[in-house]
């Protein structure tokens, strides 16, 4: 039906279809975003009360022995930290491993079940830089995890008066055992995460190698005497049996903290290498077969 | 128990490759056995540690993690428990099915392996593989119980097991005297004395008081996870 002609007054105009031409952040900008994102996640910040309660839990689990360890040198006015740095991070290992455990699963499994992984590879990020970014949060989450405890540690044997060059040398082969775990803990968590996109198997499978590898580890030094009061040397060989022990093997070496024939240590320096390059194997080989694993999704 | 339900559940919890998850439990325990076997350790030593800690204080804890809370934990978190309880069958009876599927798994892969350890290790000498067994799966009976009502009530069913058996039993077990009363692995440990030869195995915890308490708590959880089960919400991922 024609209307009258002053009716029709409405008029469409072809602007046609404008592209955006501002600035881009770009491949790494966005790389960046994930990492923060994906470690503001690992800590539960940003999401629910509830998925705060863990990593929070294995913080405070984590932090507050440090506190005691303080309170008691201070108190009794100790001449030394009566728990080394190092020895601090091989006491409460339980807690960065459950962490890992918990949190693992969190920045992996979650993407793959609600299939969000493709939706990230349609942006300019590529599966290395996205297995990059979850691999550096991870690791830093861990990393963190590890550090308030000696930061802690650190600061009250300052107060307490303890010699500064000693507990400084210590805090620096604290943080570099921390970082070793991290890197560790991180390659082979994510990689058991990313193979399921059910959470509770990641945790189950994560923990399960972890605490498994290390009663083992464990049981095959004492097979071959390394828990009687004169342990054999060769035996400490059984530290490579399990990530924890490895680490805190060839921190002990390395770092000379090897106080007592019952400290776990790699024995002798050929066997500090051995456990560096296994080390060194086990991050790099996990990190090649996680890259693998997104090559399609 | 409803077979329908009963072969569902074998499949969810044994289909593709998650049978060789639990498979590396035996394997394992097989392996360290006969490594252990062939060193000239004290046999005595090596049971009870291999046994013991490596089976009954790690093996069987974790195992009855996974099968306890991956026969209803990892349905009731990507929904399609909704499909089952839509059928007209009695919550109690899917939460039974359910369990015996858990529990059998618990024994096939963890009781069953502690037997051929036990005797691979130690022969049939004083009973000693016989008690370690059926420790075992008393234990992972309570275990699949205990953890099935944790994958009803939480979604964070494994974490909260592992807290249990790691943080609870094995770290302030070993420091806490009073916390060895309330351990599942103290109960089966119990059980596994009274099986075997006098003296041959210690227990911290009287007989008596681990069976009720092992019968109490497996009854307790089942009759909980049924009656959560029978109004159950379902919550979205946080």
């Amino acid at each position: 039906m024609a209307l009258p002609s002053e009716v029709q007054s409405g008029v469409i105009h072809d602007i046609g279809y404008r592209n955006y031409t501002g600035p881009r952040l770009g491949r790494s900008y966005a790389t960046r975003s994930l990492y923060t994102q994906s470690l503001r996640a690992a800590y539960g910040l940003g999401r629910s009360g509830k998925s705060k309660v863990l990593p929070m839990l294995v913080l405070a689990a984590m932090g507050l022995p440090a506190v005691v360890v303080v309170a008691v040198v201070v108190i009794t006015d100790l001449k030394s930290l009566p728990m080394d740095f190092t020895q601090y991070l091989t006491s409460f290992g339980l807690f960065p491993e459950i962490f890992l455990a918990a949190q693992a699963p969190v920045l992996l499994s979650r993407d793959l079940r609600h299939h969000i992984v493709p939706l990230y590879f349609s942006r300019p990020i590529t599966r290395g830089d996205y297995v990059r970014a979850k691999f550096a949060a991870m690791a830093s989450a861990l990393m963190l995890l590890m550090t308030l405890p000696m930061a802690v540690l650190y600061l009250g044997s300052l107060l307490a008066g303890l010699p500064f060059g000693t507990s400084t040398v210590h805090l620096l082969y604290g943080l570099a055992a921390a970082a070793l775990y991290a890197l560790l803990y991180a390659a082979l968590g994510l990689l058991i995460a990313a193979a399921t996109p059910r959470r509770g198997f990641g945790v189950a499978a994560i923990m399960g190698m972890l605490v498994i590898s290390s009663v083992i580890a464990t049981f095959v030094l004492g097979l071959n005497g390394g828990l009687r009061h004169d342990p054999v040397e060769s035996a400490n060989w059984a530290a490579t049996l399990s990530p924890a022990t490895l680490v805190d093997g060839l921190v002990n070496q390395v770092f000379g903290l090897v106080t007592a024939p019952q400290v776990l240590h790699a024995p002798g320096p050929l066997a500090a290498f051995v456990f560096a390059a296994e080390i060194a194997v086990l991050v790099a080989g996990s990190y090649g077969l996680l890259l693998r694993r997104y090559r399609n999704v | 128990m409803n077979t329908t339900v009963a072969r569902l559940t074998v499949r969810g919890l044994l289909g593709r490759r998650r049978a060789l998850i639990l498979l590396a439990v035996p394997v394992l325990l097989l392996a360290v056995s006969l490594a252990a076997r062939s060193s000239g350790n004290d046999k005595h030593d090596l049971a009870v540690s291999v046994l013991g800690q490596l089976g009954l204080g790690t093996l069987v804890p974790i195992l009855g993690l996974i099968v306890g809370t991956g026969v209803i934990a990892h349905e009731i978190d990507d929904g399609s428990i909704v499909y089952l309880l839509a059928k007209p069958l009695p919550r109690w009876k899917i939460t039974t099915t359910k369990l015996a599927v858990a529990v059998g798994a618990s024994w096939v892969f963890a009781a069953l392996p502690m037997l051929v350890a036990g005797l691979i290790i130690y022969g049939t000498k004083d009973n000693l593989a016989l008690g370690y067994t059926v420790g075992a799966m008393a234990a992972g009976a309570a275990y699949s119980a205990l953890f099935l009502l944790l994958g009803v009530v939480t979604r964070h069913a494994v974490v909260a097991g592992l807290g249990y058996a790691l943080v609870w039993e094995s770290l302030v077990g070993n420091y806490v005297k009073g916390a060895k009363t309330l351990s599942i692995q103290q109960w089966g440990l119990s059980v596994a004395e009274a099986v075997a030869a006098d003296g041959v195995l210690t227990a911290t915890v009287a007989l008596g008081l681990a069976l009720a308490l092992l019968v109490g708590v497996a009854s307790i959880a089942t009759i909980l996870a049924s009656a959560k089960l029978a109004g159950l919400t379902l919550t979205s991922d946080e």
